[in-house]
């Protein structure tokens, strides 16, 4: 019994020791808080990333390699959960973001280190204040509504993969996907489309698929344009009316008697 | 006839009376009024898809002409800036800003938009359920080809007309569609180019194309609608309607309600309720949102570009078909555009001529006032059903990203199915469908010999259990066993007297063989005869 309470201080002295002068000497050899993020997120990297895009970013059979990709690319990829993905397939779909942001900008601290890329956008870049709906709306209609939709509901590529619906994106991750191009998407750097381009279809995008934008016609049937209007009309147009009709001609006066 | 030449106090006529008495000195319609007021019509619910069709057709009338005037079709440029915030300072055709004017600022101008707009979907989706249950019935049957043909011209029409209609506000969508149009023109060899010239007043998208749909859509096609629409109830009126078989219903008679009052009120009410409801969805539900499509720019399109339903089909044959072409000569033959455009009408046609080609197999030149069963015709029930099954094939390739994104598949994998599946979808439909009517002929043979399962377990004293059938009601053992059998055509005088084979014209070797397919041995079910029926409840029971 002695024994063992010599050994339990024992060890809190040498656990509560390596605590206390541990971080000291780090903070000795590097006290950059750049250098210390880069170090936690490599750790980050090791653990989620380095099974498909290699231990140093070189890429593998299973994943691309992220040299240059910056640190807006995985404030993108792993901010909308879509990194780490849980299986290959035609394209790696949205989820749950199990990161914490502190946790992400280490990785993109880290992944940065590989090679120069888009870094994460500032706030104002993105920020819809004075943002111009109408030329946003019209760069939207050039460049995005062929994949897109016209509202942003998504729409279907060749063999599985698609274009997802940007309902419920944040500012940020529609704008980090114009400047980095994840998966299917085109790149489309400032000097393609300027930031003020890129602000202004950030805020229609937003505007158009916001949850309370305003539906003036009534219920919006997912605005997906027609065939869903068709579906409608006939279940609840002409089904409605047949179903009234049975029930007109079922009160005649022989079925009353 | 009131009289004010004797002496007598006279009885004053009703104000009503003496304006039917005025009128009827100057338009003759008391011989009119008496002869048809009290024409007598049958019930059932599937005569009423017509109605629901022509009053759909009412109502879209009246909404458009309300329509007609606040819209400008005019391709004028403008910029906008009225009510709509996120097009504010856009450049857009007068046309496009007229619908969003409508839609934002004219009183009750989306609700009337939203309720021509869906009228017209249910208009057109009434009228396919229509033509179908006439189909099914073989209501098309002799003196009926003709408003049969009618019918089908107004199907026609009307999806062209609906088309007409949703390019007009010249939004993102539409103008895809009328490039579409102009895609399928430009593939017509040798002389595409020079009627996509004609059509569009040069080179797309032009200036004229919105105002030349304009006339058509609200001058030209109505026009002959409407009058092809009077054609087909008067001819309804002059074959007098038909009747499903039933006791007391004949070939001659027409057993039903009189038109005044009962028809009157009925249709006049049901007329009300498909207003209603057609202005119930037009309150509650969006059509066509054109301010989020934004106006038409030939550099501009979006996905879920498809077409109203009714021309989903033709979108279903552009998507589905390879991208063959053919160049030669310095020119190219869009095969992967042209086929689809020429196959696009005989869809329609093979459903428009059918009665043609039935009444020359069967050989039958009587008069239909009965409708068939659609079970006791079971070659034609399952060419129907192949039909439909086509038809829904192709929608299903119109729509292809949206059943790939929703119901997470491959749009490859999908083109493919409808690609194959066209061919072998309706021949495994037609089969089974054909097998079904049989199948139900077989449990009316049944019925009528061994009366109805009752469902009523009776167990007998030494223990066996049975099933209490009982016997039909004689009104309903009519119902099952009117209809006629015909016996397959047989060539005649296909061999001499001498038993040597004569020379047979190849039409009506085909003719007998698709005759057999009709009505030979597989065709039908033989109904049980009456002298069946008494040997089998004579000894039963």
């Amino acid at each position: 019994m002695a024994a063992l309470v010599v050994l339990l201080f024992a060890l809190a002295a040498t656990g509560g020791l390596y605590a206390a002068l541990a971080p000291a000497e780090k903070a000795k050899a590097d006290s950059s808080s750049q250098s210390l993020a880069i170090e936690e997120g490599k750790k980050l990297y090791a653990v989620g990333c380095s099974s498909c895009h290699g231990t140093g970013g070189e890429g593998s059979s299973d994943g691309p390699p992220l040299t240059g990709v910056g640190a807006a690319a995985v404030d993108f990829q792993v901010g909308t959960g879509r990194m780490p993905a849980q299986q290959p397939g035609a394209q790696v779909p949205k989820k749950k973001n199990i990161y914490s942001q502190a946790e992400i900008d280490q990785l993109a601290a880290y992944i940065s280190t590989f090679g120069p890329g888009p870094s994460v956008p500032s706030e104002k870049s993105y920020d819809s204040k004075g943002a111009n709906l109408a030329n946003g709306g019209e760069l939207f209609r050039t460049n995005c509504a062929q994949c897109h939709n016209f509202n942003g509901q998504g729409g279907a590529l060749t063999d599985g993969k698609y274009a997802p619906s940007l309902e419920g994106s944040s500012a940020k991750h529609i704008y980090e996907a114009m400047l980095t191009g994840p998966q299917n998407m085109p790149v489309f750097p400032d000097t393609l489309l300027p930031e003020d381009d890129k602000r202004d279809i950030t805020a229609f995008v937003r505007n158009a698929t916001a949850s309370d934008s305003p539906n003036p016609g009534g219920l919006s049937l997912g605005r997906l344009g027609p065939v869903t209007e068709g579906l409608f009309g006939w279940i609840f147009g002409l089904g409605a009316l047949i179903a009234l009709a049975c029930w007109i001609a079922a009160r005649n006066a022989k079925a009353r008697s | 006839m009131s009289t004010t030449d004797n002496a007598k106090p006279v009885r004053k006529d009703p104000a009503a009376l003496k304006a039917a008495d005025w009128a009827d000195g100057r338009l003759g319609i008391y011989g009119l009024a008496k002869a048809n007021l009290r024409k007598i019509f049958p019930d059932h619910w599937s005569f009423m898809l017509g109605e629901i069709a022509m009053f759909s057709f009412i109502i879209v009338i009246l909404t458009g002409v309300y329509l007609t005037l606040f819209f400008n079709p005019s391709m004028g440029e403008v910029v906008y800036d009225g009510e709509y915030v996120p097009l504010q300072g856009v450049h857009m055709s007068e046309a496009y800003k007229s619908t969003l004017d409508i839609s934002f600022e004219v009183r009750g101008g989306l609700l009337i938009r939203q309720i021509h707009h869906w009228g017209a979907i249910v208009f057109v989706a009434a009228l396919v359920v229509h033509m179908m249950r006439v189909f099914f019935t073989g209501a098309f049957r002799k003196p009926r080809e003709i408003n049969w043909l009618v019918g089908w011209t107004l199907l026609f029409l009307a999806m062209f007309e609906g088309f007409l209609g949703y390019s007009l506000p010249d939004d993102l969508l539409s103008g895809t569609g009328v490039r579409f149009m102009e895609g399928a023109i430009l593939s017509t060899p040798l002389i595409g180019t020079y009627l996509s010239f004609f059509l569009y007043g040069g080179e797309f998208p032009g200036t004229d194309i919105i105002p030349r749909f304009y006339s058509i859509h609200i001058l030209l096609l109505p026009g002959i609608m409407v009058g092809l629409f009077v054609v087909h109830l008067f001819l309804v009126i002059y074959h007098k309607h038909t009747q499903y078989p039933g006791p007391g219903r004949t070939n001659s008679n027409v057993v039903g309600q009189p038109f005044m009052p009962v028809y009157m009120a009925k249709a006049g009410g049901f007329m009300f309720i498909v207003f209603g409801v057609i202005s119930i969805m037009a309150a509650i539900a969006t059509v066509n949102p054109i301010w989020a499509y934004g106006p038409y720019r030939p550099d501009h399109v979006s996905t879920d570009a498809q077409p109203d339903w009714y021309m989903g089909f033709a979108e279903g044959l552009i998507r589905v078909m390879p991208g063959w072409e053919i160049n030669a000569w310095g020119h190219t033959l869009a095969l992967g555009v042209f086929i689809p455009a020429m196959v696009f009408p005989l869809v329609l046609l093979a459903i428009g001529v059918y009665p043609f080609i039935e009444s020359w197999i069967t050989g039958d030149k009587r008069e239909h006032h009965l409708l068939d069963r659609p079970r006791n015709v079971p070659v034609r029930t399952g060419l129907g059903a192949a039909w439909i099954s086509l038809y829904i094939l192709l929608l299903i390739g119109g729509g292809n990203d949206l059943f790939a994104t929703h119901f997470h598949l491959s749009i490859n994998a999908i083109t493919w199915f409808i690609r194959i599946g066209i061919f072998v979808v309706p021949v495994l439909v037609f089969m089974a469908t054909k097998r079904i009517c049989l199948g139900l002929q077989r449990r009316d043979r049944d019925k009528v010999l061994h009366g109805r399962e009752t469902g009523v377990i009776k167990r007998l004293p030494h223990g066996e259990f049975i099933e209490v059938h009982e016997p039909l009601s004689q009104d309903r053992l009519y119902v099952l066993t009117q209809h006629e059998q015909p016996k397959p055509f047989k060539v005649e005088g296909a061999v001499d007297e001498n038993g040597v084979a004569r020379k047979v014209k190849l039409t009506d070797k085909l003719r007998a063989r698709l005759s057999r397919g009709y009505f030979g041995e597989g065709g039908q079910i033989p109904k049980p005869t009456a002298e069946e029926h008494a040997e089998i409840t004579s000894g039963h029971h």
